[in-house]
């Protein structure tokens, strides 16, 4: 007698704690092995593109921390380095320096979500309890200097909204003696874990060409052997006189790119340090007062810096025609903004690239034929986030 | 190359033709042709020695309503061997379909078929063109420029019908777009009546 055999097409997500967000993808297995994914994406889509080109320049920030909420300054940045570069202002030493030091925090924050929750995919709770912890005291750091856990608004065309409050630089800098102590707490759990070895390593291999035919950057990349890093070869901001180093991985496999992650942290801690001991006072933001407001102080004294105020916060400040692609580092990978101005105080148009679309359309690729439980490994270590996958 | 002006040179002697301007700026270059070209170009682009323009970064499209040649596709390619960045562009008019590059970069595919959701562009040989970031049963292209921000349809869940249905978008209040570009000098619309006053004068 023979018997006929048929794939079973299998649902995950949209609502699956392991899918990290509202991903549906169809799998279609043939026994346990996977043989087709189709990632259905959009859920979480708010036309957040269209949503800027009808809000001016500065009302657009905060749709960026709403991209990839892990990291909400990294993007923000890409934003203000595209309309800084179009008005041609210089931004302050300070400024840059503030602004390095918060995106390094998203990075730490963004590596330590995904490290950790990679962690409980494949079955350890603990490493999220500890990693959290952790979490809640950077978000404190974003709290007390832009007034918000999550979504900042911080970053500005020019500089930063505000100083840094007083106290807040010592205890940067005593977060960062004992932050090292828990990644090597949290590695001394995973590293050389037995379980977390055999679901990780040779597991979604990514090959260099493979990587550059995906579209792939950030640590999807170095993962695989490429040293490629915005931050050293396309510097941006203060970037150029910190000293960090690259961790490139070998195999390409969900391993690979969980040592890149640890060490990322790791050279994160040393930026932050390096960028708390060559910060001086000064001014934050651009002195350009056609671009940043002027101070409270100054609004009560002088016509001009009234009159400032009022344009800025009715009119905007309008952005000259021309048209450029900005990209910074983000902890998942090139973050891009391609931005339009028009002469207007509104942009024409501003695309978003964000690497998570492009990691998750290789999801196919990925996972073929490898075995049901291996989909959230695989999915946890090309680190999704909708926010920004979907936009 | 290691220089963006021999660089630009370089395309522009090896494709001649092909090429309709060439500019550098922010660092970058920007190339412009046409539609035909698209294949030749990209392949030479990503596999000549002195471009090796590797990765494709995004694809997207600029949407001039008031333009004949309504749409403006942008490419954007990455060289990691020179450090480099271009963008390529080209215009098309509505409802014309273009050429696939799916089979250069397959990462190519799900940024065509945003470019088909969002702008309703359809391209040629493209293996799976299906909508990918907006719902299921969407009609129309939200990113065009003569699409409203608010949309046509809201979804909510009928009570009578125990499911999910989507109806046309009904606002409290309409969604107020102030002018503010510099009040005092009159808003688009007063300068518009002052000016016909002073004509009917």
């Amino acid at each position: 007698m023979t018997k006929k055999i048929k794939n079973l097409n299998l649902n995950f997500g949209p609502q699956h704690p392991a899918a990290h967000g509202v991903l549906r993808l169809i799998l279609e297995l043939d026994g346990e092995v996977v043989e087709k994914a189709d990632p259905h994406i959009g859920l979480l889509h708010r036309g957040t593109e269209k949503l800027i080109e009808n809000k001016t320049y500065m009302q657009a920030v905060p749709y960026f921390d709403r991209l990839d909420y892990v990291a909400p300054m990294n993007q923000e940045h890409a934003f203000a380095l595209a309309t800084e570069k179009i008005l041609e202002i210089d931004v302050p030493i300070r400024a840059q320096y503030i602004r390095v030091i918060f995106c390094e925090i998203g990075r730490i924050l963004s590596h330590i979500l995904n490290v950790t929750t990679q962690a409980m995919d494949v079955g350890a709770l603990t490493p999220t309890l500890w990693g959290f912890e952790e979490r809640e005291k950077l978000m404190g750091f974003y709290e007390r200097v832009s007034g918000s856990r999550l979504h900042a608004n911080y970053f500005r065309a020019g500089g930063v909204h505000q100083d840094l409050p007083q106290g807040l630089e010592e205890d940067i800098a005593e977060f960062c003696e004992t932050f090292p102590k828990i990644i090597n707490d949290l590695e001394s759990l995973l590293t050389e874990n037995r379980i977390f070895k055999q679901r990780n390593v040779d597991i979604g291999i990514v090959t260099k060409q493979d990587a550059l035919d995906y579209s792939f950057s950030g640590v999807m990349i170095r993962g695989s052997g490429v040293p490629w890093d915005l931050r050293k070869s396309q510097p941006y901001d203060c970037y150029k006189q910190l000293d960090f180093k690259i961790p490139v991985g070998k195999n390409g496999d969900c391993y690979d790119r969980y040592l890149c992650r640890i060490e990322e942290m790791k050279e994160s801690v040393s930026i932050i340090k390096q960028c708390l001991s060559k910060m001086e006072k000064g001014p934050i933001k651009s002195l350009d007062g056609k671009i940043s407001p002027p101070s409270k102080k100054e609004i009560k004294q002088s016509m001009e810096a009234l009159i400032h105020h009022f344009k800025l916060f009715t009119e905007g400040y309008r952005v000259p025609k021309d048209e450029i692609y900005t990209a910074v580092e983000a902890p998942k990978g090139e973050f891009g903004v391609y931005l339009i101005s028009d002469g207007s105080n509104k942009p024409y148009k501003c695309k978003i690239r964000a690497p998570g679309f492009s990691h998750l359309q290789s999801m196919d690729y990925l996972i073929k034929g490898h075995m049901l439980a291996d989909v959230p490994a695989v999915l946890g270590s090309l680190d999704i986030v909708f926010g920004e996958v979907d936009r | 190359m290691k220089n963006l002006i021999d660089l630009e040179k370089k395309i522009n002697s090896e494709l001649t033709t092909k090429i309709n301007r060439s500019e550098i700026k922010h660092n970058q270059i920007y190339l412009e042709t046409d539609k035909d070209d698209l294949i030749d170009v990209v392949l030479f682009l990503k596999t000549d020695n002195d471009t090796k323009f590797r990765q494709l970064i995004d694809i997207t499209v600029t949407d001039y309503p008031e333009k004949n040649l309504r749409f403006e596709v942008v490419y954007l390619f990455l060289s990691h061997e020179h450090n480099q960045r271009l963008i390529l562009k080209y215009t098309i008019a509505e409802n014309e379909i273009i050429p696939s590059i799916t089979s250069i970069f397959p990462g190519a595919n799900w940024m065509e078929r945003e470019v088909f959701d969002m702008y309703g562009v359809s391209f040629k040989d493209h293996p799976d063109l299906r909508r990918i970031l907006t719902d299921y049963g969407f009609e129309g292209h939200p990113l065009r420029k003569d699409f409203p921000l608010t949309g046509h349809t809201e979804v909510r869940y009928s009570e009578d019908q125990k499911k999910v249905i989507s109806e046309p978008v009904k606002l409290e209040q309409n969604y107020r777009n102030f002018d503010y570009e510099s009040p005092w000098e009159g808003t688009k619309y007063i300068k518009e009546e002052l000016e016909n006053n002073d004509k009917k004068n």
